[in-house]
C-alpha cells in the first residue's frame, strides 16, 4: 500500500508526505510495542534466574550460570543487521515468512532478549543485598524474596531500562525496514536513503526524534513516580 | 529461650580453611537481654546469621525453646525462622514500601488476609510509637525510627527471640538509647530473649543482662554485667568502663585505683576513708553509676605517707579493691607547673 503512494523517479509531494509517514509510524509502534511485550515478558524473570544463578545469588549455580550467560552475550555481541540476516531460517520457520513486520518480530526480540536480561541483571545488582536477608529471616519463600527484595525494589531502574531498550528497539525496527519489514525506517531507507527525497527524509527524522523524545520523557517521569525519594521533590 | 551448643562455623576447606565461631557455648533466658561484643572480624555478623538460621551452621547446635534449628530442612526452616525475629542495621528497610507496608512484609509472607495485617501493623506501629508514621516512606524517617519501624517488623510474627545484629550501629545517642529503652520495655512486657549483638561497649552498658566477648570466633570472657563489672581482674568489665586520664597527684601521694566489688559501697567512703588513714584523699578521677540496679564504679585517688598494706585493708572494710599505681603508667602531666 505504500508503494501505491509512489511515483516513480520523483520525490513524493509535501502535502503526500503525512499519508506515506504516518501508517508507517503505525507499523513502527506496533512492531516495537509486539516486541517490547515479548522482551518484557520474557527478559524480567531470565534476568531474575541469571542473576541468582550467579555466585552470591538465592540458587547460586556455576554451570547454568556460565551457559546463560554466554548465551547472553552471544546475542548481545552479533550487531543487529547480522543477527537478523543469520537467523533467517529460524524466523522463516516460526513465522512462515521473512519479511514484513512478523519477520522483523522474531530477530527484534531475540536481541532485545539479550539486551534486556542484561539490563534487568544489572538493575537487580544495584539493590542492597541485605533486603535479601532481610526476606529470607521474615519468612519469605524463593519467589516471594525475588518478587519483594528484588524486583520490586529495583523498579524504578528497571523502567529506566525498558525506556532504553524501547528506543533501541525503535532504532533496530529502522534497521528491519531494510529487509522490508514496514515501519518508519523502511520509508527513512527507500525513500530518503535510497531516492534521495529530502522531504521525506527530513519527516521521518523528525517523527523520530519526537518518538525517541516521547518515549525518553514517559521513562522518566515514570522512574520518578516509582521512586518515593524523587516523588517528594516534584 | 534460646541455646547455642558447640556452635561452630568453618568456612572453606584444606588450606583455605578459616573457623569463623569455634565451639560457642551460651544461653539466653526469656526475659534476658543477652549482649555479644567484639571487635570486627571477630565472628559476629556470623554469629547474627547462625542464629537467624540464615546460614547453617557446621557443628553444633541452635535451639529454640528446646527444638533443634539447625538440622531443619529448608522448608521447615522458613517456619522455624519465624520464632526468630531479627532487627538488621541501618540499612534493613525497603525503600518503596511505606512504614506500614515493611511491617506487613513477614505477614504478607506468611499469607494473612489483609484485614489481619491491618490490624496486626496498626497494633505494632502504635506499640514502637509510630502511629503517625504509618505511611510515610523509609528516606523520610530519621534513623532511630526507621530502626523502630524494624523492630515492629520483626516482631510481626511474635517470636519468642528477637536477635538485634548491630542495630543502633551508626544512630546519635538520643536515638540509641531510646531504642535500647524500646527493647527493654519489650523485653519485659512479652518475655523476649534478646540477643544483642554489638561492637558498641557504650549501649551494652545501658542494655544488657549479660555479655559476653567474642574474639577471634571464641567467647573468651561472660557473665552477668553488673559482675562483670565490679570484678577489677575482668578485661572485659574493664573495656566496658574504661577509667579515663585523671588529674596529676600533688607531691609524693602514691595513685590508687579503687574499683567497686561489693554490692553495697556507702556513697560517703571517701569521708570515711580519710577518717580512717588519718590523711587528705585527692579524688584524681571517678566515674560511678547504677547499672541493673546496682552501683559499679571506679576511682583514682591521691594518698600520701601511708602504709599501702593500710590502705587495701581500710578499702576492703568499704567494699572496694585498689592497687597501687606503679609510676610508668602514670601521666606525663604531673611533671611540674600543676603543684599549685
Amino acid at each position: 500500500m505504500i508503494a501505491a503512494l509512489v511515483p516513480s523517479n520523483a520525490t513524493v509531494p509535501i502535502p503526500d508526505i503525512p499519508a506515506l509517514v504516518f501508517p508507517a509510524l503505525g507499523d513502527t509502534l506496533i512492531m516495537v510495542g509486539i516486541v517490547m511485550a515479548i522482551v518484557i515478558a520474557v527478559g524480567i524473570p531470565l534476568g531474575a534466574i541469571v542473576h541468582n544463578l550467579a555466585p552470591g545469588g538465592l540458587f547460586e549455580r556455576a554451570v547454568p550460570y556460565s551457559i546463560l550467560s554466554w548465551t547472553v552475550s552471544i546475542g548481545r555481541s552479533l550487531p543487529f543487521l547480522i543477527l537478523m540476516a543469520s537467523i533467517v531460517p529460524f524466523t522463516r520457520l516460526i513465522t512462515g515468512t521473512n519479511i514484513g513486520i512478523a519477520a522483523a518480530v522474531v530477530p527484534m526480540s531475540i536481541a532485545g532478549i539479550a539486551f534486556f536480561t542484561r539490563i534487568v541483571e544489572n538493575s537487580l545488582r544495584s539493590v542492597p543485598p541485605s533486603l535479601v536477608n532481610v526476606a529470607k529471616a521474615s519468612g519469605a519463600s524463593t519467589l516471594q524474596i525475588i518478587r519483594t527484595a528484588q524486583l520490586s525494589e529495583a523498579v524504578p531502574s528497571i523502567i529506566g531500562g525498558i525506556t532504553i531498550n524501547t528506543i533501541a528497539m525503535i532504532e533496530y525496527s529502522a534497521i528491519a525496514g531494510t529487509i522490508g519489514a514496514g515501519g518508519i525506517g523502511y520509508v527513512a531507507v527507500t525513500y530518503g536513503y535510497q531516492r534521495f527525497d529530502h522531504n521525506v527524509m527530513i519527516a521521518t527524522i523528525v517523527i523520530l526524534v519526537a518518538l525517541v523524545s516521547a518515549v525518553q520523557i514517559t521513562g522518566d517521569r515514570l522512574v520518578r513516580l516509582t521512586t518515593p525519594h524523587a516523588r517528594d521533590r516534584h | 529461650m534460646i541455646s547455642l551448643e558447640k556452635l561452630t562455623k568453618v568456612y572453606g576447606r584444606g588450606d583455605s580453611r578459616t573457623v569463623v565461631l569455634d565451639g560457642l557455648d551460651f544461653s539466653v533466658a526469656s526475659g534476658e537481654i543477652f549482649a555479644v561484643v567484639g571487635p570486627s572480624g571477630a565472628g559476629k555478623s556470623t554469629l547474627a546469621h547462625c542464629v537467624n538460621l540464615l546460614e547453617r551452621p557446621t557443628s553444633g547446635a541452635v535451639l529454640v525453646n528446646g527444638e533443634n534449628l539447625s538440622r531443619l530442612s529448608e522448608k521447615q526452616l522458613r517456619v522455624a525462622r519465624r520464632s526468630i525475629g531479627t532487627i538488621f542495621q541501618a540499612d534493613g528497610l525497603f525503600s518503596r514500601r511505606t512504614a506500614a507496608a515493611n511491617v506487613a512484609l513477614p505477614l504478607d509472607y506468611l499469607g494473612a488476609t489483609p484485614a489481619e495485617t491491618k490490624r496486626r501493623v496498626g497494633e505494632l506501629l502504635e506499640r514502637v510509637g509510630l502511629s503517625d508514621k504509618a505511611s510515610s516512606y523509609p528516606h523520610q524517617l530519621s534513623g532511630g525510627q526507621r530502626q523502630r519501624v524494624g523492630i515492629a517488623r520483626a516482631l510481626a510474627l511474635r517470636p519468642s527471640i528477637l536477635l538485634s545484629d548491630e542495630a543502633t550501629s551508626g544512630l546519635d545517642p538520643e536515638s540509641t538509647a531510646s531504642i535500647v529503652d524500646l527493647l527493654k520495655e519489650l523485653r519485659d512486657d512479652l518475655d523476649l530473649s534478646i540477643l544483642f549483638i554489638t561492637h558498641e561497649m557504650d549501649t551494652v552498658l545501658q542494655v544488657a543482662d549479660s555479655v559476653a566477648r567474642l574474639d577471634h570466633g571464641h567467647i573468651v570472657e561472660s557473665g552477668a554485667l553488673v559482675d562483670l563489672l565490679r570484678d577489677a581482674d575482668s578485661d572485659l568489665g574493664r573495656a566496658l568502663r574504661p577509667r579515663r586520664d585523671w588529674e596529676a597527684a600533688s607531691g609524693a601521694d602514691g595513685i590508687w585505683f579503687v574499683s567497686y566489688e561489693g554490692r553495697h559501697v556507702r556513697p560517703d567512703w571517701v569521708s570515711l576513708l580519710g577518717a580512717e588513714l588519718g590523711v587528705p584523699i585527692s579524688i584524681l578521677g571517678a566515674s560511678i553509676e547504677r547499672i541493673n540496679g546496682v552501683t559499679v564504679g571506679h576511682a583514682t585517688l591521691g594518698i600520701g605517707g601511708v602504709d599501702p598494706a593500710r590502705v587495701t585493708g581500710a578499702l576492703a572494710a568499704l567494699g572496694l579493691t585498689a592497687t597501687l599505681d606503679d609510676a610508668a603508667l602514670r601521666p606525663e602531666s604531673d611533671e611540674l607547673e600543676d603543684v599549685a
